[in-house]
């Protein structure tokens, strides 16, 4: 069910095994899907429940979790970033929720969020050097490695 | 054993009944160190996980109430015991740290759970978390445990409830 309805919008996008249907998506189109995903009349995605990023040590990637109050389902979009220059569009005119999380994105692994309206740390203090989450981070005085 | 200063017993001194009421024959350091213990308000202070077990310790199943920790105030003005339950994190260390200073004395501290006493689970790799809460403040009475359970943290009140009746808490020390 839900597969058809994917294939018929977003038609050049993969799909991976997993609790949710979950489909991947590139950086550069994300702002036009996710306008989609909230606009047409069978998805009506309006709760972005969820916004994550995972750093796998060649790259980030971004993950979306997005469901729809009207007909309760649910739906999980990847989308994979370089690490060395990670940015991505932001989603907050279209979920106004995503302006938190993506600050949090940007305190804790440093993924630029272009055209966000107020980007800054969120957790650590304001002047904190460093991307605590990332798995490269190095910080003597506080972390006792493993 | 009976010839020994039993810390458990009910009350510490001896009434001889007279005409007229009777006399107390105590020592007024045990008299006033087994009413201390005996009433010790908790402060609210719960940061993470061990709260929860601390909020279950409190309820009906394994009252608290029954040993003297009758009301748990919210103010540390009112409170005699501070129950560290939870993760003490940088952030968090100096309002830990004037919670600690703006009780009044005589305060006692039990680190509840394995991270508020040594940092726990997150002692290794991580960027803000406290490694113990007695990197703060002093601390009378560790609970092991990840939380521990309510009955730990009874028998964690009670050992400070001993500790205070036999003048071996940081407080008396300090002042003896």
């Amino acid at each position: 069910m839900k597969i058809k309805i994917t294939e018929i919008f977003p038609s050049s996008t993969f799909e991976e095994g997993g609790e949710w249907l979950t489909f991947l998506v590139e950086p550069l189109n994300w702002k036009t899907v996710a306008q989609q995903l909230r606009s047409t009349d069978g998805f009506d995605f309006d709760y972005l429940f969820c916004v994550t990023c995972v750093d796998w040590k060649t790259h980030f990637t971004m993950v979306y979790h997005l469901t729809s109050t009207t007909y309760r389902h649910t739906i999980v979009v990847k989308s994979k970033l370089d690490r060395n220059n990670p940015e991505i569009e932001t989603v907050s005119d279209i979920w106004r929720t995503a302006e938190f999380h993506e600050r949090e994105a940007y305190d804790l692994f440093g993924v630029k969020f272009l055209n966000h309206p107020d980007l800054r740390r969120l957790f650590m203090t304001d002047d904190w050097k460093g991307w605590p989450l990332r798995k490269d981070y190095e910080d003597p005085i506080n972390m006792i490695k493993l | 054993m009976t010839e020994e200063k039993n810390i458990s017993e009910a009350f510490p001194g001896q009434v001889h009944p007279t005409a007229g009421g009777g006399i107390l024959v105590t020592k007024l350091d045990e008299v006033i160190n087994w009413a201390r213990a005996n009433s010790l308000w908790p402060l609210v202070f719960g940061t993470s996980c061990c709260a929860i077990e601390m909020m279950s310790t409190a309820a009906a199943k394994y009252d608290w109430s029954r040993f003297g920790f009758e009301v748990a105030r919210a103010t540390p003005r009112q409170a005699d015991v501070i129950i560290i339950a939870g993760t003490i994190v940088n952030k968090m260390a100096p309002v830990l740290k004037r919670l600690y200073d703006q009780m009044a004395d005589p305060k006692y501290v039990i680190a509840m759970g394995a991270c508020a006493t040594s940092g726990g689970p997150f002692f290794y790799n991580t960027y803000s978390v406290v490694k113990g809460a007695d990197h703060v403040i002093p601390v009378d009475v560790y609970i092991a445990g990840c939380p521990p359970r309510p009955e730990a943290l009874l028998h964690a009140l009670i050992t400070l409830q001993e500790k205070i009746k036999s003048g071996a808490t940081r407080e008396q020390i300090k002042n003896s």
